[in-house]
């Protein structure tokens, strides 16, 4: 088995398939898992209000998030049902409301009730709305930490992990395929083609050319945790009538921190995930009129991740998942935006399902789904923080100061099993660089460890994969190429 | 189950930077002889340790030292006063009560302490707290960050610059990075005026011959993995840029001076109230906060320009500190310090009448040949001539014990002759 890039869908794909008695290798382009869109949404676990019934979308997400808080928990990922409450400003979007709460009924959503602006404003004091939807259990998870404990447990299974593996050119042998990459050549039976982005471009390597992806950049806002108290859940708009599109939404952080948007804007280049002045200034507007309080001088980053869509601009209804077996032994997998995180585990079980029609395929009886985590110091009560310390003086020592991030878990980071040592490897893992500073103390600590434990030189630290130096080389060097110039 | 070390102490100081080596000297010296001070690196003096220009101590010391030696002095003295302090130790939180919760690599502690003084210094504005819009590359610092790598890990972060915002840090990283071999392509501020020492503008961009652009701003970062190129816009009057009038840098790193946020994260855990003027505590003439026995000093409380003043402030944090634990009330009657047109802020905030007092304040934008007059009510209680002023330099007057005696009031304004 060959899996094409280790987005959220790859690595929940591997990790299905590694409870079987298979042979599979999982292939990125990146140095790490979890460099696409996977790391720049919104982390929303949906319950399926959007999606037309029997789309794969309805399905896959209803059972996708009834599957995840048996998976958190073996992952130790943490996750939080948080509920969410869509909101209407007026007679017409009221009426909006009770669609969207029928179109979810069917599709087999539970709890959802339609609240008066007074009851809101109890559960949520600075919203102010005619009435919401609430919808409660929507809940929300950290996605590359969930895709980091996904691909991690699968390669505790036996998965294979090639990074920095770009697929140039896919050839029919036999009964299964030769892929060609930067990085060497692989003989398969079977290709899973989650390459997200890029998934039009894997599939045309067959000679397919019916898939067409739009790239749609989506820019988020972040504000600091202090602002943890602004909202208890998320508070979405009703949609605007574009396709896929769920409008500008304030979203809580499983870490306290509060995310604004996205926005949607179809663009040309894949890997174009700038932030432009005019979708910032359009998302601080689109908050403040969903929460006018809103303390847009707390914002500690922007973002943005370009999304794989396959619903042309000028469509008005979003287009379902394309999960197809074409041609035979290759598995595409076309289109997963949203909800693709919350879909991803019931996605990979109807992947292992095209399998099972194709091979005989045996279980494994030692596969073990549970996955170990580091313990976050900063999450720890004062007595467990005490005992940490006990356990390892490193846990003592302060790297990242605004996330109380120990010097044991940018160990434990470093020390990852996909040799992810790029700064954002650590960052993602262990949140340090995430706070308020934004790395201003914790990088010179960062590059020193990377000094000292790894004997890494300074032109070899990366911030975000191998052609991303941080640094040109130690002080003097330039001045004693200009004196020997 | 309570398994962490517990201990009972009449003064801790958080941060061994200026300010808290000045306070922890200056409370032991007025008799308080139970301190700690904790500090979060593995060495004391905090940011002194990375500035290693000179002209620290001009005023104190009468000779431009750098900023270790400016440190070292404290140091010596601190270990002849045998004050104790913990390196690598960061303090979690402090309760209401004065709990204090410590993080180190020897455990977790707990002090139970009478008085704190709060000297965490200050941090960096970053990019994001902008929004510089562009790609997300590796080389873009802000300048302390830079300062850092060059001068103690000895670590070059690019070779062609372009540095906004032109704060002293960025003024002096410009002057270090030439040095170094770097290009320096040009200096950028948003507002028409610098935002540093005039003596930086001089010495460390003038004399290097580095272009100074003032009212223009970066508008976008290029460069998908490491920094290409950035684009600058001169700015109207309302600060919004001139796309029409954008150019193109070709550089590899983008510096960032942007501005210096007290570090008061841990002084809100506490309750302390804090200015959203200054972004540090507020404080009367014996710079103790909202909570009793709470204190504070140095950048923690508001952004200092010269190392010398922080060690002033200092002192005085240290010596109200002792009177506090000797058992010295908090005074009742207390005076806000209001804020006239043209000032930015003043400290203390609050002050009582009858008292010698000496006033720190910024302006809000540079000026020649005024006066500043504190006035209760319509009466005007002193004044004080300029013949320049400007916003990133500290002005402290003082106000004498007659001029205090009487007020009720007291305003600050900046008088045009």
């Amino acid at each position: 088995m060959l899996v094409i890039g280790a987005g959220i869908v790859g690595c929940a794909i591997a990790r299905e398939l590694a409870k079987f008695k298979l042979e599979t290798v999982l292939l990125d382009k990146e140095s790490d898992v979890c460099c696409g869109v996977s790391k720049g949404n919104s982390g929303v676990l949906h319950t399926g209000l959007y999606y037309p019934k029997g789309s794969l979308k309805a399905k896959l997400c209803v059972e996708g998030r009834l599957m995840f808080p048996k998976l958190a928990r073996q992952l130790n990922v943490p996750y939080k049902l948080c509920g969410k409450h869509v909101i209407a400003r007026t007679n017409e979007e009221l009426k909006d409301l009770e669609d969207l709460k029928i179109v979810g009924e069917e599709n087999g959503v539970q709890g959802l009730t339609i609240i008066s602006g007074k009851e809101l404003k109890k559960r949520e004091p600075n919203v102010d709305a005619l009435a919401a939807l609430y919808s409660p259990v929507a809940g929300i998870i950290v996605p590359y930490l969930f895709t980091i404990a996904l691909a991690e447990n699968a390669l505790n299974n036996g998965v294979r992990i090639h990074f920095n593996s770009k697929v140039s050119a896919i050839k029919q042998v036999n009964s299964g395929y030769k892929v060609t990459t930067n990085q060497g050549v692989f003989y398969t039976d079977i290709i899973v083609n989650s390459a997200g982005l890029y998934a039009d471009r894997i599939s045309a390597m067959v000679g397919l050319d019916k898939y067409k992806l739009y790239p749609c950049r989506g820019e988020y806002l972040i504000l600091d945790k202090k602002c943890s108290q602004l909202i208890n859940s998320m508070i979405y708009p009703v949609p605007p009538k574009i396709a896929g599109v769920l409008g500008v939404h304030l979203t809580p952080t499983i870490d306290g921190n509060v995310l604004i948007g996205p926005s949607a804007e179809f663009i040309n280049g894949r890997e174009d995930s700038r932030t432009t002045k005019e979708k910032i200034q359009q998302l601080m507007w689109g908050a403040k009129k969903l929460l006018p309080s809103i303390p847009l001088n707390e914002i500690i980053y922007a973002f943005s991740a370009v999304r794989s869509k396959i619903t042309p601009p000028e469509e008005k209804e979003s287009r379902d998942f394309i999960i197809q077996e074409d041609p035979k032994n290759f598995i595409n997998l076309i289109g997963i935006e949203s909800p693709g995180l919350t879909a991803s585990p019931a996605l990979a079980k109807m992947v292992a399902q095209i399998i099972k029609k194709r091979r005989d395929i045996q279980e494994k009886a030692d596969f073990s789904p549970i996955r170990r985590r580091t313990t976050p110091f900063g999450e720890a009560s004062r007595t467990e923080q005490s005992s940490l310390i006990k356990e390892d003086p490193a846990y003592g020592e302060m790297v990242c100061r605004c996330e109380h991030v120990s010097k044991r878990e940018i160990l434990d980071a470093l020390n990852n099993p996909f040799s992810a040592r790029t700064i954002n490897a650590v960052k993602y893992r262990t949140r340090a660089g995430m706070g308020r500073c934004h790395g201003g103390f914790c990088l010179p600590k960062i590059v020193e460890i990377l000094k000292e434990e790894y004997g890494t030189r300074s032109t070899e630290i990366n911030l975000k994969n191998l052609k991303s130096p941080l640094f040109v080389g130690a002080t003097k060097d330039l001045r004693e190429k200009e004196e020997n110039d | 189950m309570i398994d962490f070390v517990s201990r009972n102490v009449d003064l801790i100081v958080i941060g061994g930077g200026p300010a808290g080596l000045a306070a922890a000297i200056s409370a032991k010296k007025n008799g308080v002889q139970d301190l700690i001070i904790i500090e979060r690196n593995n060495w004391l003096g905090g940011i002194l340790l990375q500035c290693i220009h000179d002209g620290f101590g001009l005023e104190l010391f009468r000779k431009p030292l750098t900023g270790p030696e400016y440190a070292q002095i404290y140091i010596d003295q601190l270990k002849e006063l045998k004050i104790p302090f913990m390196l690598n130790s960061m303090v979690l939180e402090i309760t209401p009560e004065k709990k204090v919760f410590v993080a180190s690599p020897k455990g977790l502690f707990c002090f139970y302490a009478k008085a704190v003084i709060l000297a965490m210094g200050c941090r960096e504005r970053t990019r994001g707290q902008i929004c510089i819009p562009g790609t997300r590359p590796a080389g873009v610092y802000t300048a302390g960050v830079a300062q850092n790598l060059i001068n103690l890990k000895n670590i070059m972060v690019g070779k062609d610059v372009v540095i906004l915002g032109s704060g002293d840090i960025g003024m002096i990283m410009a002057r270090r990075l030439t040095l170094e071999g770097a290009r320096v392509h040009a200096v950028v501020e948003i507002l028409p005026h610098t935002n540093g020492l005039p003596r930086n503008i001089q010495q460390c961009l003038i004399d290097y011959e580095i272009p100074l652009l003032l009212s223009h701003t970066v508008t976008e970062i290029e460069g998908t993995n490491r920094v290409k190129s950035i684009c600058i816009s001169p700015v109207k009057d309302n600060l919004e840029p001139i796309k029409e009038k954008e150019d193109k840098i070709k550089c590899d790193t983008l510096l960032l001076s942007i501005g210096l946020i007290p570090e008061n994260d841990l002084s809100k855990s506490c309750g302390v109230e804090l200015s959203s003027i200054t972004g540090g505590a507020v404080v009367d003439e014996n710079l103790e906060t909202s909570m009793q026995g709470v204190f504070a000093c140095g950048n923690v409380l508001h952004v200092h320009d010269v190392v010398d003043y922080v060690t002033l402030e200092a002192e005085k944090a240290g010596k109200s500190a002792s009177e506090y634990i000797l058992g010295r009330q908090r005074m009742e009657q207390r005076i806000r310090v209001e804020i006239g047109t043209g000032i930015r802020y003043v400290l203390p905030h609050y002050i009582s009448k009858d008292t010698d007092l000496e006033l720190s304040l910024r302006v809000v934008s540079p000026g020649e040949d005024l006066s500043i007059g504190f006035f209760d009510g319509e009466k005007l209680v002193k004044t004080r001539k300029f013949r320049r002023v400007h916003p990133a330099q500290m002005i402290k007057i003082k106000l004498k014990r007659s001029e205090t005696r009487a007020i009720n009031t007291l305003k600050a304004e900046v008088l045009q002759k």
